[in-house]
């Protein structure tokens, strides 16, 4: 896909389809960055709700930075602190955190045609690989520009998290409610933002898109909390039915 | 403490390799149209039912809070008037925040 010399590249387009023409001019800074930098500072900064609720759970300063650094996933690690906060076991809650980062797996097996990471690369990728990373990646024109994007977020992201998770960690108790600055509303504001451009594609998207809310929100009150989402998932198993005709060889 | 840093260790380890495995599946299997359609609309899926239980869910329990709704609503309109992304994201949490601040949600 050659670059188009005049205006922005299509945003709607499909960002598996291109083939990495992706060129940065003089003057603004590379969207993907910009955006990515953006989205991990905001996100990131959610790291004081996390410290502040681990330690009240009961882990250590640095058994919360651990999980920032390590695991790095935010609803997994909510996950487990809250277990161990509920009064529940540890075995409860290390399980529970996984079966919630099952859906990093859907997200890498998507990402993986996208970043062509090999070796020590893909290593560290995998490290990367969250909502966050993966919504801004598929919001790009073409390959090139979504590598770069998972890869700005990342960074910024993993900065931002972990300096917020000690910050958090050491000032629990101190700090005011993060509701009061609306931080609740960041995370849901940007994937809405971010899976915008997909909206646009077609129809099969919005129906996904409309039926994986549904789900989640009739399951919510049914499964433990992170379950309804990966439930969700079998609304991309309809939409990918349903659009047989098209996608067939 | 043991116990929890064992716990620690095992939730970072098993998260870390779920994020693995799906970089590396073999390329072939991506090669199959379906599969890579699908694999094209579980984020979608995914996404937007984060979106739907961050907007209206507390744990297990449906809620209603109006202001983060408002918030939301502020982040469709600033979509829809095609703003930047800074700007979606700022509406929204601005949005949430001026409505606490006045009391309500």
């Amino acid at each position: 896909m050659p670059a188009s010399p005049g205006g922005r590249p299509p945003r709607a387009g499909t960002a598996a389809g291109g083939s990495g023409g992706s060129s940065s001019r003089a003057g603004a800074a590379p969207k993907p960055v910009r955006d990515g930098v953006l989205l991990g500072l905001a996100v990131g900064v959610s790291g004081l709700a996390f410290g502040a609720a681990a330690v009240s759970a009961g882990l250590t300063v640095w058994q919360t930075c651990a999980l920032s650094l390590l695991a790095y996933t935010g609803a997994s690690q909510f996950a487990l602190a809250g277990t161990i906060a509920a009064g529940g076991s540890l075995v409860a809650g290390a399980a529970g955190a996984i079966l919630l980062g099952s859906r990093n797996s859907l997200y890498s097996l998507r990402l993986s045609g996208l970043l062509q990471v090999r070796g020590a690369a893909r290593l560290l990728a995998a490290v990367g690989v969250t909502d966050e990373s993966t919504a801004l990646a598929l919001a790009q024109p073409d390959n090139a520009a979504a590598r770069t994007g998972f890869f700005a977020t990342f960074a910024s992201l993993y900065l931002t998290w972990n300096a917020a998770t000690l910050a958090g960690a050491i000032g629990a108790g101190k700090i005011g409610s993060p509701q009061s600055f609306g931080l609740d509303v960041i995370g849901p504001a940007a994937f809405l933002a971010l899976i915008w451009p997909r909206l646009a594609a077609g129809w099969t998207e919005r129906g996904v898109a409309a039926g994986g809310a549904a789900i989640a929100i009739a399951a919510t009150p049914l499964l433990p909390p992170g379950a309804p989402i990966i439930l969700a998932g079998s609304a991309a198993l309809a939409g990918t039915l349903a659009s047989r005709p098209v996608s067939a060889p | 403490m043991t116990g929890a840093w064992i716990a620690v260790l095992v939730t970072a380890a098993g998260c870390y390799a779920l994020k693995l495995a799906g970089l590396t599946v073999p390329e072939r299997l991506l090669r199959n149209a379906r599969l890579r359609r699908f694999a094209e609309l579980v984020p979608v899926a995914l996404l937007a039912a984060l979106v739907a239980v961050q907007a209206g869910a507390k744990g297990s329990s449906l809620v209603f809070d109006p202001a983060r709704l408002a918030g939301l609503a502020a982040a469709v309109i600033a979509l829809m008037l095609r703003a930047p992304f800074l700007v979606v994201i700022l509406a929204a949490a601005g949005t949430a925040a001026g409505l606490r601040l006045a009391g309500i949600g």
